[in-house]
């Protein structure tokens, strides 16, 4: 157990230095001069090779790379070309838009998913199984930012309840916060959920094909604990994996979500600093959320050794 | 075993679907009721007519046309990425399961990193290095792809390269290559195969959000990520120019993955 959490620990290290590395090596290395990326058309060569002294782009490029890792490593992700901030000052302000964003889309999407799956499996191959798996076929063939604009259609065009997009912050209390993410919640969360109801159902059905289940059933133990206590505990590792990669997903998810409501949060940062050519802000939004999608794929790593006991890692 | 009024249905339909698709983009390349690049202003945002099924835009373009062209973005992005997807995931996948060892382990964390990219944010980046754009959309899809291939082809190899057939090839003095080429990757063919069966409509949807985003296929190219981003503009006034595009993607994507689910059903009833 120790000799696993330590190997896993080891491996996420590694994984996280890739992550770094790809980042580095698509903005770094790559044809393409970011001191004429920054400049854009106009500009001298004088200016172009001041500012490539300046960002430190005529040293040998792994001593730019270490630099860049140890300055990252401390939280210092460089400056804002458009805005002259640091950008992860930049990055933090915009979480309290992209996080809850991301959380509300995952509860809603475990609240549906998980119920519904279970159901269908227990009404394997009977009606109720059919219309769970037809809303799930449909959920996954929506793209989210297609049911984002239905959403806007319906509820702020048509009938006017919620306005279209925008975000009222949090110091007004958690309530209107809420009310601005939750219609983006629901155009994400929906997608995810409809692929978690199918991971869900099918570990379901393979645990109650397990013969401690009919014993389980044999000796009289009510369907509700069969299911509740012997199935869905055993079912779960399997759905973990799938909900932990759809927790990634709909972070992913929430950069489009964020542009169909005109949310300010990481995915608007990063798109409105492609248009200003801002490659510091980009580089550090790609860097910090690929190291959060790859920090959730280790708590699943994680999550295994404490949901299942029975799995001895060598 | 009860029976399964479905399971033929399901095949069925996804085939239809599918043909459908693959009719309409073909249709579209040598006829499309209007140029879907030709703009008439005066006959912009005109509802369904007889001339306009669909309606026109906010430009005057057939809406009808430029969806029917839409499709051929759509497969022919879907089909590139999941090909360059697949190529460099079978390659890494291969590299490791053959060799194993120290360069299995970093190639492995390399893959583990990669998933820390879906496609959104390899565009991101791309995009801003580069310039946004339709190549830019495949590479990002197909990275994406990667490291599920990776996966699948390394555990197919240890589990071939212990077996009986290859260590007696090897015995006959079949070189690495050969081993490979002839005896291991064959046999890891099945898995893979249906892994792209599956990735393809992940990648047409993966093709419409980052056309959406601005950071896939450009104007005046007509993919129908793009023209709904065009629609949101014009919501409360031309809601109907917002159902079209996402209709078609969401039909393709229910038909492919109906097809798919069918083609396993049918040709493995055990699972499922």
């Amino acid at each position: 157990m120790r000799r696993y959490l330590v190997r896993r620990l080891a491996a996420f290290v590694a994984t996280l230095f890739f992550v770094s590395v790809l980042v580095f090596v698509v903005v770094r290395v790559l044809p393409g001069d970011p001191a004429l990326l920054i400049m854009g058309t106009e500009g001298s060569p004088e200016v172009a090779a001041r500012l490539r002294e300046a960002m430190g782009l005529n040293r040998a490029i792994p001593v730019q790379y270490a630099d860049w890792l140890w300055r990252a490593l401390r939280g210092d992700l460089g400056v804002s070309i458009q805005y002259d901030v640091p950008v992860a000052r930049l990055i933090v302000s915009r979480l309290p838009v992209t996080l809850p964003l991301t959380l509300l889309a995952a509860c809603l999407m475990s609240v549906t998913a998980l119920p519904l799956g279970l159901y269908a499996a227990t009404r394997h191959r009977r009606a109720g199984d059919y219309v769970a798996m037809v809303f799930s076929q449909i959920g996954i063939a929506i793209p989210s930012f297609w049911a984002g604009l239905l959403l806007i259609l319906l509820f702020s065009v048509r009938l006017g309840w919620v306005q279209s997009g925008g975000f009222e912050g949090w110091s007004g209390g958690l309530w209107p916060g809420i009310r601005s993410l939750l219609l983006p919640a629901i155009a994400l969360g929906l997608f995810q959920a409809a692929v978690l109801v199918r991971a869900t159902r099918s570990a379901v059905l393979d645990v109650l094909r397990e013969e401690y289940v009919r014993t389980a059933r044999a000796k009289g133990v009510s369907e509700a604990l069969v299911l509740g206590k012997h199935t869905l505990r055993n079912a779960l590792v399997p759905i973990v994996t799938v909900a932990g990669i759809q927790l990634g997903q709909l972070m992913a998810g929430s950069i489009i979500l964020e542009s169909v409501f005109a949310l300010p949060g990481l995915g608007r940062l990063a798109l409105g600093a492609i248009t200003a050519r801002d490659l510091p802000v980009v580089q550090g939004v790609t860097l910090f959320v690929a190291a959060c999608i790859v920090l959730i794929n280790f708590a699943v790593d994680i999550a295994y050794v404490i949901l299942d006991p029975r799995i001895r890692y060598d | 075993m009860r029976r399964r009024p479905l399971r033929h249905l399901t095949f069925a339909l996804g085939a239809a679907i599918t043909t459908l698709l693959v009719v309409t983009a073909a249709l579209s390349l040598v006829y499309t009721p209007s140029d879907p690049l030709a703009m008439a202003i005066a006959w912009r945002f005109q509802g369904p007519s007889a001339a306009h099924p669909f309606g026109t835009d906010q430009y005057g373009r057939d809406v009808l046309s430029r969806i029917m062209r839409g499709a051929v973005t759509s497969i022919a992005v879907g089909v590139i990425a999941v090909g360059l997807g697949a190529a460099a995931g079978i390659f890494i996948g291969v590299l490791s399961g053959y060799t194993g060892g120290w360069l299995d382990e970093a190639l492995m964390r390399l893959i583990d990193a990669v998933q820390g990219f879906p496609a959104i944010l390899s565009a991101l980046l791309f995009s801003a290095v580069f310039a946004p754009g339709v190549a830019v959309s495949m590479v990002a899809i197909g990275i994406a792809f990667a490291p599920a291939f990776a996966r699948l082809t390394r555990a197919s190899f240890l589990e071939l390269r212990e077996r009986e057939f290859v260590v007696a090839a090897r015995a006959l003095g079949a070189g690495d290559r050969r081993l490979i080429a002839r005896h291991i990757l064959p046999n890891t063919l099945p898995p893979l195969v249906i892994q792209a069966t599956t990735s393809f409509p992940v990648a047409i949807l993966a093709e419409a959000a980052l056309a959406y985003l601005g950071l896939g296929t450009q104007p005046p190219n007509p993919s129908w990520g793009l023209m709904l981003k065009e629609a949101q503009n014009f919501l409360s006034l031309h809601p109907l120019f917002a159902v079209f595009p996402g209709g078609a993607i969401a039909l393709t994507v229910l038909g492919l993955n109906l097809l798919g689910d069918g083609l396993r059903d049918l040709l493995d009833p055990k699972t499922a």
